[in-house]
Order: C-alpha cells, then sequence, then structure tokens
C-alpha cells in the first residue's frame, strides 16, 4: 500500500506521455460505453413499456384465484370468500392498491356482430389506482361505481360491433351450473388503449351488476394487488400469501403472463451479452495499446526493478494504468449516455415501424429507460474484464529481468 | 565485516556458438567504506560484476555477499528489498524515469521505501542543493542536460545514504569539467558519511580518485592494487 501513490503517479504519466494514442483508446471506450448504456436504455425502454402493458392489462403484480382458474376461468372456480370478508382482510393490510373482480370468458353482441371478450366486473373506484385506462380520456363516461348498468368498451371493439356510445349491447356468459347467463347493456364509454389487443378483447361493467348477471352472490373470480415496480413484487407477494389460506392460489405476475416474464429474463440475459460483446470489441484495443505502452518503456521498468521496486509492483503500476485508462472512458462515456437520453426520455416516435411493434405488443412510442443498475452494470463489466484483459501485459511487465530490460536496445 | 564479498564467481554468456566467459573464478572482498574502481576494457567483465553485487544478474556458480548476507539465493522480491534498502544504482544512460520530475526521481526511491513526504521533500531539496540542481527540481529529464541528468541520477543514488553505492560508467556521458564535480561528491560521500563505493569504468580520470584499483581482462582479477585517492 505505501506504493500505492507513486505507482498511481507514474500510471497517470505514462498514461499521458503518448496523449494521442490515449486519446483514441478513450474516445474507443467513451463510444463502446456509450453504446452499451444507450442501447441498453433503448431495449429496456421497450421491453418495459411491453411488459408494464401487458401487466396492466391483467392487472395486477400479484393475483388470488381460485387453484382451477387460470385453466378453466369460469364461474365456476371462482373464490369462494364474499367481498365484506376480502375487505376485512386485505383492507387493513398496507398496499398501494387493491381490488376484487369478476373476470369470465363472454360474447358481445351488438345488432350487427358479436365478439368473444373477457368480461371485467370492477369497483371502478378501487380500480382506478392500477391505471390501465385514463377514466377522464374516456369517449362518454367511465363506470361510476360497483351498481352502475353501463358498459364501457373498446373503439376498436365498437369498431367492429359497429356499435357506438348510447347504443345497446348484450353480454353473454354462463353462471356457475352452466346456464347461460346474459344481460343487456347500453355503452356508455368508449376507451382507446396502447395496446391494440387490450382494446378489443376487454369490456367494463360494475362489479355488483356482473354478480347479478352470473348468479354468484358477492363473490369474484380475482383479487389483484399492485406494488410500486413490476420488477419488485416479492413484499407484496409475502404480504398475500400472509393472508390467504391454503385453499387460494397466489402468483405473481410473471408466472401468469409466462411470456412477458421470460422477456423480462431473456431482456436482462441480452443486456449482459450486449454489454460483454462490445468490450471484447473494446479489449483488443486496450490489450494493444497496454502492450505498446510496456514496450515502449522496457528500459524504464528494468530501471525501476534495478531501483528496487518489487515485480507486484510492476503489475500494480500497469494495472493502475489500465484502470485510469478505463476510468476515463467511462466517466465521459456515461456523461455521454445520460446526456443524450435524457432529451428522449418524452419518447421517440417510431410510428414508422409501428407494424412492427404492434406484433410485440409495444405501443409506437418508445421511451428509453436509464436504470441506474444498468449504468453501474456497464461499469461494473468494462473495469471487472479490463482488469482481466490488462494482467497480461501487466504480468508480462513484472517479469522482465532488470539487466535485460536496462540493456534493451530502443 | 566485508562490504562485498564474492567467492569464486563464473558467468558465461553465450553468444551466437560462442561461449564468452564474462566472470571466471572472480574473488574480491572489499572493505566498509572502501573506494573501488573496476577497471577492463568492454567485455573485460566489470559490469557482469556489478551487476552480480547488485543483484541484479546471477552468477553461474560461486558466492556473492553484501553487507554479510548471501545474496545470490534470494529470491527476486527480497533483491529488490536488499536493493532498495542498501544499494544506490547509477548507470550509464537511461538513468532517470522521463515522466517524473527532478525531485520526483530523487524522491522515487525513499517513496518506494515508504519515508513520510515531508522528510522526503526535505531531504530531496537538500541533496539537490549539494549536487549543485537548486532551481532545477521542477524540471524532466528531456527539459536537462546529460550531466544535470547523471546528477539527479546520483542525487537519488545517495539520497538515502545506502551503505554501498555501485556506479558503472558514471562518467561516460559527461564533460571533463562535470566528471570531476561528480568525482568530488563521490570522494566526499565516501569519506564523510564512509559510503562504499564499486565504480565500473575505463575512464583514468575516475581511475585517479580511488583508494583501490581492480584491474580485469577476459573476466578475471588481474592486478588489484593500493592508490593513493587524487
Amino acid at each position: 500500500m505505501r506504493t500505492l501513490p507513486v505507482l498511481t503517479r507514474l500510471a497517470w504519466r505514462y498514461l499521458w506521455r503518448n496523449h494521442r494514442r490515449t486519446m483514441i483508446m478513450v474516445s474507443a471506450i467513451a463510444v463502446g460505453v456509450w453504446a452499451m448504456i444507450f442501447m441498453t436504455a433503448m431495449s429496456r425502454g421497450m421491453v418495459d413499456q411491453v411488459i408494464e402493458d401487458g401487466v396492466s392489462a391483467l392487472p395486477g403484480h400479484v393475483q388470488v384465484h381460485n387453484p382451477q382458474f387460470l385453466d378453466d376461468p369460469s364461474v365456476a372456480n371462482r373464490i369462494q370468500i364474499s367481498d365484506a370478508e376480502l375487505s376485512r382482510t386485505f383492507g387493513a393490510m398496507d398496499f398501494k392498491a387493491w381490488a376484487s373482480r369478476v373476470r369470465v370468458p363472454a360474447v358481445i353482441a351488438s345488432e350487427y356482430e358479436s365478439r368473444g371478450v373477457t368480461l371485467l366486473g370492477i369497483d371502478p373506484v378501487a380500480e382506478r389506482a392500477f391505471g390501465y385506462l385514463d377514466y377522464d380520456d374516456v369517449e362518454g363516461r367511465f363506470l361510476e361505481g360497483v351498481d352502475d348498468d353501463g358498459i364501457v368498451i373498446g373503439r376498436k371493439l365498437a369498431d367492429k360491433l359497429e356499435t357506438r356510445v348510447g347504443k345497446r349491447v348484450v353480454l353473454m356468459s354462463q353462471d356457475p351450473d352452466n346456464e347461460i347467463a346474459d344481460r343487456g347493456f347500453r355503452v356508455v364509454g368508449l376507451f382507446e388503449a396502447e395496446v391494440p389487443a387490450f382494446e378489443e378483447g376487454n369490456v367494463f361493467v360494475g362489479k355488483t351488476v356482473a354478480q347479478k348477471m352470473l348468479r354468484i352472490g358477492d363473490t369474484t373470480t380475482e383479487i389483484v394487488f399492485l406494488g410500486d415496480s413490476y420488477r419488485d413484487v416479492e413484499p407484496i407477494y409475502d404480504k398475500v400469501v400472509s393472508g390467504v389460506d391454503g385453499s387460494l392460489e397466489v402468483s405473481r405476475w410473471s408466472e401468469i403472463a409466462t411470456y412477458l416474464g421470460s422477456m423480462l429474463s431473456v431482456m436482462d440475459g441480452f443486456v449482459m451479452i450486449w454489454m460483454i460483446v462490445i468490450f471484447l470489441a473494446l479489449s483488443f484495443g486496450l490489450v494493444n495499446t497496454l502492450v505498446m505502452a510496456v514496450f515502449e518503456r522496457v528500459r524504464e521498468i528494468g530501471l525501476m526493478l534495478a531501483l528496487g521496486m518489487k515485480p507486484a509492483n510492476i503489475l500494480g503500476q500497469i494495472i493502475i494504468e489500465s484502470m485510469l485508462l478505463l476510468a476515463v472512458g467511462l466517466v465521459i462515456g456515461d456523461v455521454l449516455a445520460w446526456a443524450t437520453i435524457q432529451p428522449l426520455r418524452g419518447g421517440i416516435d417510431i410510428s414508422i415501424v409501428a407494424e412492427g411493434m404492434e406484433m410485440m405488443g409495444a405501443a409506437s412510442v418508445l421511451y428509453p429507460r436509464l436504470y441506474l443498475g444498468d449504468m453501474v452494470l456497464a461499469n461494473v463489466i468494462v473495469l471487472s474484464l479490463g482488469f482481466l484483459a490488462s494482467l497480461s501485459p501487466a504480468w508480462r511487465a513484472s517479469r522482465y529481468e532488470p539487466v535485460e530490460a536496462i540493456t534493451k536496445v530502443g | 565485516m566485508t562490504a562485498v564479498r564474492c567467492v569464486d564467481l563464473c558467468k558465461t554468456y553465450r553468444q551466437g556458438d560462442e561461449d564468452i566467459k564474462a566472470l571466471d573464478h572472480v574473488s574480491i572482498d572489499i572493505e566498509p567504506g572502501g573506494f573501488v574502481c573496476l577497471s577492463a576494457p568492454s567485455g573485460g567483465g566489470k559490469t557482469t560484476l556489478l551487476n552480480a553485487i547488485g543483484g541484479l544478474d546471477m552468477p553461474d556458480s560461486g558466492e556473492v555477499w553484501v553487507a554479510d548476507r548471501r545474496i545470490d539465493r534470494l529470491s527476486k522480491g527480497e533483491l529488490a528489498e536488499l536493493r532498495l534498502s542498501s544499494i544506490g544504482f547509477v548507470f550509464q544512460a537511461y538513468n532517470l524515469i522521463p515522466v517524473l520530475t527532478a525531485r520526483e526521481n530523487i524522491e522515487f526511491v525513499m517513496q518506494v521505501q515508504g519515508v513520510p513526504a515531508k522528510e522526503r521533500a526535505e531531504k530531496s531539496m537538500a541533496i539537490l542543493e549539494e549536487v549543485g540542481l537548486t532551481g532545477l527540481e521542477d524540471r524532466r529529464p528531456a527539459e536537462m542536460s546529460g550531466g544535470q541528468q547523471q546528477r539527479v541520477a546520483v542525487a537519488r543514488a545517495i539520497v538515502s545514504r545506502p551503505a554501498l553505492v555501485l556506479a558503472d560508467e558514471p562518467t561516460a556521458n559527461l564533460d571533463s569539467k562535470t566528471s570531476d564535480e561528480l568525482m568530488e561528491l563521490f570522494t566526499a560521500l565516501n569519506r564523510h558519511h564512509n559510503t562504499t563505493f564499486v565504480i565500473a569504468t575505463h575512464d583514468q580520470r575516475v581511475m585517479g580518485y580511488a583508494k583501490r584499483l581492480v584491474r580485469m581482462l577476459d573476466g578475471r582479477i588481474v592486478d588489484d592494487i593500493e592508490q593513493d585517492a587524487a
């Protein structure tokens, strides 16, 4: 440790002895780091949006069902707990939001067309916090309470049914005895959603109205809970598990939407691979720079060894030099990435490729997401792999024999 | 106690198809406070002997003792520690670290030794004055003449008062006036601090300053005489 100051000073001075070469390498590192972070932010933005839209279409980060419900989502497989009891259990717990709802497959018919949809019988007040719809952005109005007898459908669905606000539609499903349960509703609102499939496939009615139509008393089929982030659901998962008995199934969103769950894992793996690939390209330049830096000062290394510097100190000096080079490149790359991502936080219009994005379930505006964790990961990868890449030239430098090094003809 | 003791040293180099005996059964004792010149024509073995004494090069056979410690069996790290703590080196050329200033070059050994910054600064400024380089402390080697660089190297070699100073052709790149000044400095250090000097040279003027002149030829000591120093 006593040699650290002098090693650092030597490393820094040697770094700038050939400032042109160092600047080229620093620029390469900075651009590489920028590319790592910028592309990661773009990818994160896209995947986050797909996942968030997907999760909001569920919606809820943790859900409770009858164990058979996910395989057979009918009211026969409902949760046999009353609304009042659910309120007693979960009302006292601290969730960002929670709600119980009726969610069953149904058929909606206008006078012209009929479609298969998911019927959501909801409490609009409790569901507002889930944020999957902006109630104020609905044409007409959104539901006003659990006993609101109107229906809110998506604009795209309305187009297909050739219906509009004020007209009547019929909703049809099955009751617990597998008898037809149907009811006429007046369309009171049309909503739009980022994801077209959500707009076409879901209809909203008051929860009590749905319970009456399906003849299920005050029971529901789904209880949903919202946490602060879809990435960190474990705390609320544990809390929900503690509140239900073993007859019910508690699921994380990633277990329900397995495609989205795997997408998140794939994305994390992709980010890591992307960063490593960029670094590998950089590492050739880094190793070359260090080899040249060592080669052009063999005699000076010999001199230092002759004066009493230990081989380990020479090794340390070259590694410090490498770390300083990387650190300068990292700082510039980090700042560059932040400076280029910040102005794009409002979103990038990618409507030119909207069709392709739509297939992935993404919207036509991409919001880059710069996570501190990704920046730290990029920095850690560059520093740790840079350390490994610098070991070979540093080791060779430390193995010189003083006499041979001093007498080396330059 | 001897400052340096070499017993039956042999060292052979291979040059092309030919074996060259750089040291051929060389034995020599040097007392503390000695001022010895090793004189030989090029290839005579003086630098090889100097390097063996400094632990920079290992003999093929024989023993090397420095301050009653056998050094030819030490590891690289132990040799580095010995050089750092007990031996000052002055080489013919490429003596300084080019990215450090004169003062930083002088402080280099002390810094590796772990001498506190304040003490380093005091010692380096004092030695700069002693070698006549006051005012040049912030210059880098490229901004100094050959003589000035060599004086910085000498200052670095002696600043931490090593018991032994090994100098290989220290005046080779200096004019006669600077050579004399350098040798006067060596003589003074030898006299006042009892520092042992072993100098490899073929400069007659340098030999004139030595108390003991050892002549070598083809890797062997052919003459070893005490003399009155200049």
